[in-house]
């Protein structure tokens, strides 16, 4: 551990805590005092630097205690991992892509060293000192999306691009809001997002789609898109709900700032070039209401999304039981002052 | 690397480092980049829209990449030249040089390896063996289990490559000597979970994927690509609405360059009729659309709303497009 | 009536006759309907070239399987359950050539297992043709312990390998041949609703 790096836990006693750095760079989602479904996809270039949107893949203080997670939920549950087997050549794909990207954004925590398919990567902040030879899977311990996915934050889906569709083929999925890898393995586009309301009868997928398959090389793109936790708890999903759901009746107007947090999803999408595949990162940024509140723009904003939000979005944002202790403790944090366009603080 | 950024897609600067002929039509093309950094890994099948400047007349038109996926300190393409063409290829034969710079774009995949297939059957004619090439590089690496059969009309330059490299998982069918690729047999011969590819002039293309239907395969196991140019027609003009200016698209060129050649930055990944990404609303016409894509269904040709530029033209008094 | 809107959920409808080598069929209980009436829209010979599997499964089946046999089926296969006969869809398959049609009909539970099968033994999706028959019930995958629950005809269910208490829901996979059930009283333990029947 260095002191980059927080020792803190997502389950159990919730050591997670936000540096006032990582509250500064959070990715706010929220443009606008309201909120409804829309594509919003943008370019994914360097932006801001010092933001959430400057490197290609973000590393933060989060980065050993969320990578610690993510081995415990695999221990528990292998089956948060799969790949068919012909999604092989796009977890090197993807494996590639990490690595370099890494390397070049942050040297001091991350190496490669390429001599012809022999490769050496270092990895400092998980004490990872590996060499393997590109495209065999005998060389590394694990099949290469869950070798390198185990030292990168977020899930990830792995996506097969044929039939002008796109096919869940791949993924490695322990910090999900809501859906289940095993189960959605292999769906296609419409199909596993057939449970999502609303946003069919709009069109958002079908525009959706269209834009994601013509992603190429070259040419990622990302969006944000959000939904709200009880506690700072990484692995919200179905398959241990039982475990978690009753989180949900622990809140209370005393506790709801310290314990409702804002869970913020940075996703991009790239075009993977020898499988063709489509990659979709899905990193996942949590605050708390207190400490999202010390920001004034954000307490105001907010409050009135919340407020203002459709009963369906409610439900599937996850805030049908916890909505009025929300609503009750953020409006404290609203003088009805008017807020700034975009999403960023004052 | 040396690039522009020109929308739609950035650019990558490079020389053309060598110049081979194949045969009496077909010359190859080395092109290395510019800036020495390494060209873009791809997937077998891939093409480049290959940018140049032919005096007043840009042009820009794909090219299935030749050289194996894994090799990038070049990319290679071959072009066939076609004398009644709009051009592109008499310019690459006639007057490119060696020396010369020119830019292409990244590499697009519309035409990729299906890695669920337990066999890969290949079928080619002719020019359409080129996306094949990089794809048999790739799928030997991967220790795939493929067959080539390509029909020729003569010996056209490629068939001796592709016998030193992949032996008997290439069989040729030559024109000039009576031979006929056994296609009825082929059909009925493979296992389930084989993947068909085929590539070829439009009637040898529209052969095998009715024989393949009519066999019982189902289109998911049937992949396919046109090498569809723009066809050449009679002069018009174009009113883009949001741009608020006329172009005017001249005979020899397709309605998506004269929009490019006006300074509009419209998308665009195929220009061939096939991927869609071209994609533009007709806000009225006066006259008849004279569809030449392979994306529209045949309703939505009929229906007059949409139109794809890189391939089909107009005829009547006034065309107004959402550009 | 199946639930209607159902984006996770394969298409079912009646059986076309397309271009092939081999037709295999497929069905269980009332399914065999499916095939007898689609039997006046095949060409000459269409069942030379036919293999139909069928279970019965009890009442439901009595009196099908000889009207199946008058087809003509160049082979005819009768199982005890569907368990017993997938093997041979496997078998079927495996010697298989592209050209090959199946076609699947009866309960839900018996198409998403056969096709899980078939497409384990590399037939494609575009070659499968699924019409439902008969019965509504479901198969449900228990997302907490990954168990299978059969022949679910209530709302919510019980997991029969775990005991918790599953919502069903409207959510289906293709590769599991199965809905998904997730805990219903997870938030508030023991306020399950009763079981009422559903499907």
């Amino acid at each position: 551990m260095t002191i980059e790096f927080n020792n803190e836990t997502f389950r159990g006693d919730f050591t997670f805590s936000n540096s006032q750095r990582a509250i500064e760079r959070f990715p706010f989602p929220f443009h606008e005092d309201k909120y409804m479904y829309a594509v919003n996809l943008e370019p994914h270039v360097a932006f801001r630097p010092g933001s959430v949107f400057e490197q290609p893949f973000d590393v933060d203080e989060h980065y050993v205690g969320e990578m610690n997670d993510r081995a415990l939920v695999l221990n528990e549950d292998p089956l948060r991992c799969q790949s068919l087997p012909h999604m092989n050549i796009a977890g090197w794909d993807l494996l590639e892509l990490i690595m370099t990207s890494k390397a070049a954004s942050y040297p001091q925590w991350f190496e490669l060293h390429q001599d012809g398919d022999r490769w050496h990567w270092i990895n400092r902040p998980l004490g990872i000192d590996d060499t393997f030879t590109f495209m065999d899977n005998a060389t590394l311990p694990y099949g290469p999306m869950e070798y390198i996915l185990r030292q990168t934050q977020g899930d990830f889906a792995v996506l097969d691009q044929r039939e002008n569709n796109l096919w869940m083929d791949a993924g490695m999925i322990t910090t999900q809001a809501d859906w289940s890898l095993d189960f959605d393995l292999g769906m296609n586009f419409m199909e596993w997002h057939g449970p999502v309301p609303l946003a069919h009868e709009m069109g958002i997928f079908d525009r959706a789609l269209k834009f994601l398959l013509n992603v190429r090389q070259g040419q990622p793109a990302r969006r944000l898109n959000w939904t709200m936790t009880v506690n700072p708890r990484l692995d919200t999903s179905p398959e241990n709900y039982h475990k978690w759901g009753s989180d949900r009746m622990t809140v209370n107007a005393d506790n709801v700032g310290e314990l409702m947090h804002l869970r913020v999803e940075l996703q991009s999408f790239w075009r993977l070039p020898r499988s063709n595949a489509l990659v979709f990162p899905i990193r996942c940024f949590l605050i708390s209401l207190q400490d999202l509140a010390t920001v004034p723009k954000w307490g105001r904003r907010f409050h009135r999304v919340i407020r203002d939000l459709p009963n369906e979005l409610a439900d599937y944002k996850g805030l049908t039981i916890t909505r009025p202790y929300v609503i009750e403790y953020m409006s404290q944090f609203d003088d009805g002052a008017e807020t700034s366009p975009g999403i960023f603080a004052d | 690397m040396a690039t522009k950024a020109h929308a739609p897609t950035t650019m990558i600067e490079v020389e053309v480092v060598a110049i081979t002929v194949v045969s009496d039509i077909i010359k190859r093309f080395r092109f290395e980049p510019v800036d020495g950094q390494p060209l873009p890994v791809f997937g077998g099948g891939a093409h480049v829209v290959v940018e140049m400047q032919d005096g007043d007349t840009q042009r820009r038109n794909p090219y299935s990449i030749v050289s194996p996926p894994g090799t990038t300190d070049h990319y290679a393409v071959s072009v066939r030249r076609d004398d009644v063409g709009r051009g592109g290829s008499l310019y690459m034969h006639n007057s490119l040089q060696v020396g010369d710079r020119l830019f292409i774009s990244h590499p697009v995949n519309l035409f990729p390896i299906d890695h669920r297939a337990r066999k890969h059957l290949l079928i080619a004619g002719g020019i359409g063996i080129t996306p094949f090439l990089s794809m048999m590089a790739q799928l030997e690496a991967e220790e795939s289990h493929f067959e080539l059969h390509l029909s020729v009309r003569s010996d056209g330059g490629f068939l001796d490559e592709i016998h030193e490299h992949y032996g008997k998982r290439g069989s040729f069918y030559r024109d000039d000597r009576g031979e006929v690729l056994p296609l009825a047999a082929l059909l009925a011969g493979q296992p389930l979970g084989t993947h068909l590819y085929v590539c070829g002039p439009e009637g040898m293309l529209n052969w095998v994927l009715k024989s393949a239907h009519d066999a019982g395969w189902p289109s998911q196991n049937v992949h396919y690509e046109r090498f569809l140019a723009p066809p050449i027609g009679t002069p018009y003009e174009v009113l883009l609405a949001v741009s608020n200016i006329t172009v005017k698209v001249s005979a020899q060129q397709s309605m998506l360059e004269a929009i490019e050649a006006a300074g509009i930055d419209a998308p665009y990944m195929c220009r061939g009729g096939a991927c869609g990404q071209c994609e533009t609303k007709v806000l009225s016409f006066d006259g008849e659309l004279l569809h030449n894509d392979h994306f529209l269904t045949d309703d939505e040709h009929a229906g007059g709303q949409k139109i794809m530029p890189c391939v089909s033209r107009f005829q009547g008094r006034e065309l107004v497009l959402e550009r | 009536m199946l639930v209607e809107g159902i984006k996770s959920r394969p298409v079912y409808k009646p059986f076309e006759p397309v271009p092939g080598t081999l037709h295999l069929f497929v069905a269980d209980a009332e399914g065999a309907e499916a095939i007898l009436d689609f039997a006046p829209k095949t060409p000459e010979g269409f069942f030379d070239r036919s293999h139909i599997l069928y279970v019965p499964r009890g009442a439901a089946g009595v009196g099908y399987e000889d009207q199946l046999r008058a087809l003509k089926p160049a082979a005819m296969y009768v199982g005890p359950t569907i368990a017993a006969a997938l093997p041979r869809v496997t078998k079927e398959l495996t010697d298989a050539h592209m050209g090959t049609q199946l076609y699947l009909a009866g309960t839900e539970g018996l198409i998403g297992q056969a096709m899980a099968i078939a497409l384990e033994a590399g037939i494609d999706q575009g070659s499968i043709q699924r019409e439902h028959r008969g019965s509504e019930e479901r198969r449900v995958q228990c997302v907490h312990c990954k168990g299978i629950t059969e022949n679910v005809t209530t709302q919510p269910v019980k997991c029969t390998h775990c005991g918790l208490m599953l919502l069903v829901r409207d959510h289906y996979s293709r590769r599991l041949g199965a809905f998904q059930g997730v805990c219903i009283d997870a938030e508030q333990p023991g306020t399950a609703p009763e079981p009422e029947e559903a499907f």
